[in-house]
């Protein structure tokens, strides 16, 4: 976890301060000077206090966020400029663009635009089976594409069979509740992705929370939770669910899922991991969490995936037992009522997977897992040195540089697509209030110079605005230069 | 000393006291007081708190033991379902043979069209599949962009949203508007989605019987009472319907809607999933069809995988019902933009519709065909809209139970499919709450070659005449 240094704390409380504040002040005489815009008789469409960080805080630097591109989002990309007449509550398209490094898109492998073995099978399948099934899997939407793609995707993932859904936060949503209700307790991770809150929530199972990615508080939590039972009956709970994720997109840290696996069985719960940001983008040949840290499939019991982040697609996979996915194709309301996944999508998939297992003849995909691992560690490697604040471990492709004040937030922003360079910056509600973050996801497309090009901007934009938090290592290089000489 | 002396004295000490005793009451409270003191200094009774030992806590471990995962699989559970080799359009190729296929939601044959293909194929070419990313982080594309103005252009609204999936929409678009404390009166008719949505908006939720006014305006007067009785601060209330409803084929009446939610001062969200593209002389849908101005309904949402032929759906609205989604619609921010080729494809859909609105009578002549020619199957009613595309028909003699009629019903579907014609039977999820029966679902759209229609009809007379569980002659019997 982040510990904030004293002087960023006061200083973020204090701007934060400010400006709700003066939102406040603004919000009054809104009040008093203007009339409620909802018809007379009606409540107005947005509470007061839902809407007042979006009207005082996020209008202030919209521009940062939800920035258009008109090119495919690869290594290079071009990035629409927009104006404003109204102080950034309404922005319009111009015509130009600009080509900025991509440092935003989740492209782990590479696969985001037109590839020389995909393209042309997509292409292919959009003219065999049309651009949509416009039925549901059940009713006549499964093609031999999503079939194959099933047997594909557990082969590659380890476990018995799979089923597929045509949106990563989907899968969430709707598998949860299908395999838990009420009678039913899921512990998750502090800092588990929001699809998973929403198929917590909608499942009516009781939820407990353990500190992020501490096996021992788990314990700890699993302990209290059967030996208490059910909450006021004290029954014992129908079933316990531990649900974490592989790597966790706001930190980049990787799960210790050793440990939690340990634990998980020991105390015969069973264990979901959701690997949409690891699957694809870790592990010597791509198989995500498992690979990397020894775990088996076997042991864990529903693996989760999307296909957005290494396979340039769209949608998502449940894989476990044979008898697990019949159950949950006969219950899950997202196979039962959703359109079928697109299928020149699906042909996306199966042709992206191809060449990751090397099946197209070509060892591009073992270029393409070498590449992400040395560019990430590389990249990682120099912003530590540089003196900012860095999270994730080593292999992860995505590092959080940490900004803390809101005014950072569209400074890094702006300053550095000023110097053609898109990155992401993360505020709140996304991250604590106090903890607002610029996040970098590496790309296999990314050559040697891009990297440098993006650290020299980085090095720059961070003098600038005062992001090295941790200058005693770029000063401890800097003696040891200097005794070289 | 005499007696007298002794007495005298002890008589003078005894009214000395006795003086004293006047003042006596102080020595009295003082002495109350400082019992009062005394007992509330005490510490109150708690009985020993005895926490359960690591030992206990071990022991409660080691005895518990979870249900499995998931209950044992059933005969149910290992139905196959038929496999397509080619595109999902009219006639589609299943284990071989080409069958004609009526299970598709693809009412203006636009899957396949030409035009639309090309229009993906260019942009799958620019863009890749994928975009990589959330809407806030470079997942915005040129093409979403123009996607939205040409829903809103086509619809006649300020603005709209799009999103990947058909099902979040409603799963996204209500939470964002409800919360807690706020009332919603929905038909207890609409699908899976919208009840996830009514679910995690956690307001008070009240079901009226399926596309029933009266239901509907008895409620109203309900909350109406209520409000009397009880005043309190104004919330938010919602009327929630479908316009054509998946599970019925049903279709909503707009006029009384808006008739009851002006007198009652409530708002309107419609789901046009099925009559986008279906209903009114341009295919806007049901307010085109009633002749209202569509302003009058509040939200309207949709899923793009029926008549427009595409994947995802959308919402539109005023700007500020758009607006405030892009912050606070979860499956708009937390999830990964639609793939750009399915914007493509939806701006291609929408132009044609735009340019041809002939389609959507060419639809409609179709669906009376095949209406006409399905009256009187022996055993069967047809029990959805005329002008509903999704026809449903359902047993004449129900056994009243769900899993009954829908083993009749697949029965019937098998024996179809095995004279190449496909069509559904009704699925309902264990999570699903709606009640409304099963009945054969057929999707007919402009692709459909007339005598497809009628051969399918022919046939589908032909089986349910040779089906004993159909039973029209008035008993229903449980075959086993």
């Amino acid at each position: 976890m982040v510990t904030i240094p004293y002087f960023a704390a006061l200083t973020t409380y204090f701007s934060y301060g400010l400006l709700f504040v003066f939102g406040h002040v603004r919000d009054f005489f809104r009040r008093l000077l203007r009339t409620s815009d909802a018809p007379k008789g009606y409540a107005p469409l947005c509470r007061d206090f839902e809407d007042f960080y979006t009207r005082r805080l996020y209008h202030r630097i919209q521009d940062c966020f939800n920035r258009p591109i008109a090119s495919a989002p690869d290594a290079w990309i071009d990035v629409v400029e927009r104006y404003s007449v109204d102080n950034n509550k309404t922005l319009y398209r111009t015509e130009k663009t600009r080509t900025c490094l991509n440092l935003g898109s989740y492209n782990y492998l590479g696969f985001a635009a037109s590839d020389e073995y995909c393209t042309p099978r997509v292409i292919q399948s959009l003219q065999k089976f049309a651009q949509s099934t416009c039925s549901s899997r059940v009713d006549g939407g499964t093609t031999v594409l999503h079939e194959e793609l099933e047997n594909l995707i557990a082969k590659f993932v380890g476990k018995p069979a799979a089923m597929v859904y045509g949106m990563g936060f989907a899968t969430n949503s709707t598998t949860l509740p299908s395999l838990i209700g009420k009678g039913g307790l899921i512990i998750s991770d502090a800092l588990n992705h929001s699809s998973i809150v929403a198929g917590v929530r909608a499942s009516g199972a009781k939820v407990a929370v353990f500190r992020h990615n501490t096996p021992e508080h788990l314990e700890e939590v699993l302990r209290e939770a059967i030996a208490e039972g059910q909450p006021r009956t004290h029954r014992p709970w129908k079933k316990i669910i531990v649900v974490v994720e592989g790597i966790y997109s706001m930190e980049g840290e990787l799960c210790r899922l050793r440990e939690i696996v340990a634990v998980t069985k020991k105390y015969k719960a069973y264990i979901y991991l959701d690997e949409a940001h690891s699957i694809g983008a870790i592990g010597k040949t791509g198989r995500g969490i498992c690979e990397l840290s020894g775990v088996d499939p076997a042991d864990i019991d529903i693996m989760m995936g999307t296909f957005t982040k290494s396979f340039g697609s769209c949608g998502g996979y449940i894989a476990g037992s044979k008898e697990l996915i019949k159950y949950l194709k006969f219950v899950s309301p997202g196979h039962l009522y959703a359109i079928a996944m697109s299928p020149p999508a699906v042909q996306q998939v199966i042709s992206a997977l191809k060449v990751i297992l090397g099946e197209d003849g070509s060892s591009r995909g073992a270029q393409k897992l070498a590449q992400i691992r040395e560019n990430s560690n590389f990249f990682r490697e120099k912003l530590r040195k540089m003196g900012c604040e860095v999270l994730g471990d080593t292999d992860s492709p995505v590092m959080p540089i940490m900004l803390y004040n809101p005014a950072k937030i569209p400074a890094f922003s702006r300053e550095c697509f000023k110097r053609n360079l898109a990155v992401v910056t993360v505020a709140f509600p996304a991250t604590p209030l106090l903890l607002s973050r610029a996040r970098i996801c590496i790309s296999a497309a990314h050559t040697k110079e891009d990297l440098e090009r993006a650290l020299e901007v980085i090095d720059e934009v961070s003098d600038m605005v005062h992001l090295k938090y941790f200058p005693q290592e770029r000063e401890e290089e800097e003696t040891v230069k200097r005794k070289q000489q | 000393m005499n007696e007298q002396t002794i007495v005298s004295i002890i008589t003078d000490k005894f009214e000395a006291v006795l003086k004293s005793i006047k003042n006596g009451h102080i020595f009295v409270e003082a002495l109350l007081v400082v019992v009062i003191v005394y007992l509330l200094l005490q510490k109150s009774y708690q009985p020993e708190k005895r926490p359960l030992t690591p030992h206990e806590i071990d022991q409660l471990c080691d005895e518990w033991s979870p249900e499995p995962l998931h209950p044992p699989v059933t005969s149910e559970m290992e139905m196959e379902v038929p496999v397509l080799e080619s595109a999902a359009g009219p006639r589609t190729i299943v284990n071989g043979e080409e069958v004609i296929n009526f299970s598709s939601a693809n009412y203006l044959g636009l899957m396949g069209d030409q035009r639309v293909v090309e229009a993906c194929k260019a942009t799958l070419e620019k863009y890749g599949v994928g975009a990589c990313g959330p809407r806030g982080f470079y997942g915005t594309i040129d093409v979403h962009l123009d996607c939205e103005l040409k829903i809103s252009e086509f619809m006649g609204t300020p603005d709209s949203i799009l999103y990947s999936y058909g099902l979040a929409t409603a799963s996204s678009t209500i939470p964002a508007f409800c919360k807690r404390g706020d009332l919603i009166l929905a038909d207890e008719g609409v699908g899976w989605a919208i009840q996830n949505g009514l679910y995690l908006s956690r307001s008070t939720v009240r079901y009226f019987k399926h596309n029933d006014m009266s239901s509907l305006e008895a409620l109203l007067e309900g909350v109406k009472a209520e409000d009397r009785r009880k005043p309190k601060a104004l919330n938010r209330r919602f009327i929630v319907v479908e316009a054509i409803y998946q599970n019925s084929g049903e279709m909503a009446p707009l006029l009384d809607l808006i008739r009851l939610k002006e007198k009652y001062l409530f708002r309107l969200l419609v789901d046009e999933s099925n009559s986008i593209g279906v209903l009114g002389k341009t295919g806007r849908g049901l307010t085109e069809h009633f002749k209202v101005p569509v302003e009058k309904v509040d939200i309207i949402i949709a899923a793009m995988g029926h008549a427009l032929a595409s994947v995802g759906g959308f919402c539109t609205g005023s700007l500020k019902v758009v607006d405030h989604q892009r912050l606070s619609g979860a499956g708009y921010c937390f999830s990964a933009s639609l793939p750009p080729y399915v914007a493509s494809a939806s701006i291609a859909a929408i132009s044609i519709l735009q340019e041809d609105p002939d389609l959507v009578q060419r639809l409609q002549h179709n669906v009376n065909l095949f209406r006409e020619a399905l009256a009187d199957i022996p055993g069967f009613v047809v029990s959805s809209h005329p002008l509903s595309p999704l026809i449903f028909m359902r047993l004449k003699n129900s056994s009243g139970s769900f899993k009954e009629d829908s083993r009749v019903l697949q029965k019937i579907a098998d024996k179809m499919l095995n004279e190449s014609v496909l069509v559904s039977v009704t699925r309902r999820s264990l999570l699903d709450k709606c009640k409304l029966p099963a009945a054969l679902t057929i999707g007919v759209s402009v692709g459909h070659a007339e005598g497809d229609l009628l051969a399918a009809a022919a046939l589908l007379r032909t089986v349910a005449s040779s089906t004993p569980e159909l039973d029209f002659n008035g008993q229903y019997e449980f075959i086993k």
